[in-house]
């Protein structure tokens, strides 16, 4: 008796998780304004990639055209696959003191892996992950980028 | 001729008498066998194509995607592009196949869909056979397909397409038994195996209304072992890509790989259909007892559309079963047949016998 009684059971259990399962599954079909599929270069102007998206790294400048990288070189030495190459230089400061700084942030587009991991390790923030998507060009020297724009100085204030 | 969208059988007469006036009896069967061929080979085909695309569409639609849009408006045309392409595609033939039988298989798959859809009733007067004994023939000649398939698996000379196809054997000849005993159950409350019959003692009620419980349990058995039994779905291990790469179809290309799937297609069209006509009453407007005003408005939607909404939604069901869940082992497979819907199946016929017999259904 008991085991009829377990057979039972198992029964309604199954048809129970299958609904659970159709439930879910339901939910997606009969909400389609939740679909994912981006119709690309139709939309391409009005396409806004997710926040979480990593499309290449860039350097934040502001309107003083000022950075926060100090030439720390830790992105670098964090980096897998060797994308980032520092080349920093020695400026005077205001003091009279030498002090090294940024003189070429180099950056391989072409080698990165989007990995995060510079991002992560930068102590001043200076580096973060743009949404830019659509990076093919017609000449590979063009994927190696330099991100500190000319010109550019450390933004008051930051210390290494 | 007399064109009638609630009642086709004036029409049908109208144009027999009007092929017998002008020919001879014999040619007039030759000319109405042709036109009811060629009318069912065009509908295998674009109704075919359109459940291709509707797969695709609401497959995308489960996984939150969109399918094809590119191709005509919303994609509309894929399916088409998609089949003239298989027809340039080259005829492939393993070197050590068996010649005669390879090429024989398509056909016998083909052959018993087409068999099985001529006693389906579209709507009241179209319907190309109806014999007394339409529930049994459908369930007899719809287990033909299996031939085809294990004969495409064997003479293909390849380990996998001949898994595959001794798996959808054991597989349809275990589901058969699922599929025929809820028929029976509805047989039992209809009386008649007549499928016209079938649908007209449908009229005041559908029989998944009337029959109760039983009748609802009967239609869930139907659903499962009909998608097991057209290698669909949670079933489709016959054809299971991540063992087999494509099962029994693995060597075919071409027109021939075009027959087998727009087979499996029209299959499910075909149980789907069955469904309709056995649980859903067929062509029948949907009639609530006493809302005269009701049935009124739904009497004056014509009965082709009641039938291929009915097929549709039921069509959508499936597909909603193959899009959720998970593909079952052979082992599994057995053993819901063979531990769970046979004998719940039994005892169902055993309820709807009772309530049968006490006249409890409406």
């Amino acid at each position: 008796m008991n085991a009829l009684f377990q057979y039972i059971s198992t029964v309604f259990k199954g048809v129970g998780t299958l609904l659970t399962g159709m439930k879910i599954t339901g939910k997606y079909v009969f909400t389609p304004w939740n679909n994912v599929t981006q119709q690309y270069p139709e939309n391409r102007d009005t396409l806004k990639m997710f926040d979480r998206f990593r499309g290449e790294v860039i350097m934040t400048h502001n309107e003083n055209n000022e950075h926060l990288c100090t030439g720390c070189g830790i992105c670098e030495i964090n980096c897998p696959n060797g994308s980032i190459e520092i080349i920093s230089k020695m400026e005077l400061t205001e003091e009279g003191k030498k002090k090294r700084a940024i003189d070429q942030h180099i950056y391989h587009l072409g080698m990165c892996t989007l990995c995060n991991l510079c991002i992560k390790a930068c102590p001043t923030g200076a580096i973060v992950m743009g949404q830019n998507f659509e990076h093919a060009v017609w000449d590979r020297s063009k994927l190696t980028k330099v991100l500190n724009q000319p010109g550019s100085k450390i933004a008051q204030g930051v210390k290494e | 001729m007399g064109f009638n969208i609630y009642d086709f059988s004036g029409m049908t007469h109208n144009m027999h008498l009007w092929f017998l006036e002008r020919m001879s009896p014999t040619a007039t069967t030759i000319v109405e066998w042709t036109i009811i061929g060629v009318s069912y080979m065009l509908f295998v085909a674009l109704f075919g194509l359109f459940l291709v695309y509707a797969e695709r569409k609401v497959c995308a639609a489960f996984q939150q995607r969109l399918g094809p849009m590119r191709v005509g408006y919303w994609g509309l045309l894929q399916t088409i592009a998609d089949f003239i392409k298989l027809l340039m595609k080259e005829l492939i033939m393993p070197k050590s196949a068996d010649k005669f039988l390879y090429n024989l298989a398509p056909f016998i798959v083909m052959i018993a869909t087409f068999l099985a859809m001529a006693v389906l009733p579209f709507a009241k007067g179209l319907q190309t056979l109806d014999f007394d004994i339409g529930i049994f023939y459908v369930t007899a000649v719809s287990s033909v397909g299996v031939i085809g398939i294990l004969i495409a698996g064997w003479s293909s000379n390849n380990k996998y397409s001949l898994i595959g196809a001794m798996r959808s054997g054991a597989q349809i000849l275990s589901y058969e038994l699922s599929v025929s005993l809820s028929l029976v159950t509805i047989i039992i409350l209809a009386g008649s195996m007549q499928l016209s019959v079938v649908v007209e003692s449908q009229r005041d009620a559908w029989f998944i209304f009337k029959g109760h419980i039983p009748a609802l349990i009967a239609f869930v058995i139907f659903l499962i072992a009909g998608t097991a039994e057209t290698n669909r779905g949670p079933f489709d291990l016959a054809e299971a890509e991540s063992e087999l790469t494509a099962g029994f179809h693995t060597e075919y290309s071409g027109i021939k790989f075009a027959f087998f799937f727009l087979a499996e297609y029209i299959n499910m069209f075909i149980v789907a259909a069955m469904a309709t006509t056995v649980f859903l009453g067929g062509w029948m407007p949907l009639h609530f007892g006493s809302f005269e005003s009701f049935n009124v408005v739904m009497d004056f939607i014509p009965p082709l559309v009641w039938f291929f909404m009915k097929v549709l939604g039921v069509i959508f069901l499936i597909m909603w079963f193959k899009w959720t869940f998970p593909r079952l082992r052979v082992d599994q497979i057995l053993t819901l047949e063979w531990k769970y819907l046979l004998p719940i199946n039994l005892i169902n016929i055993l309820l709807m016998s009772l309530v049968v017999l006490t006249k409890f259904h409406l």
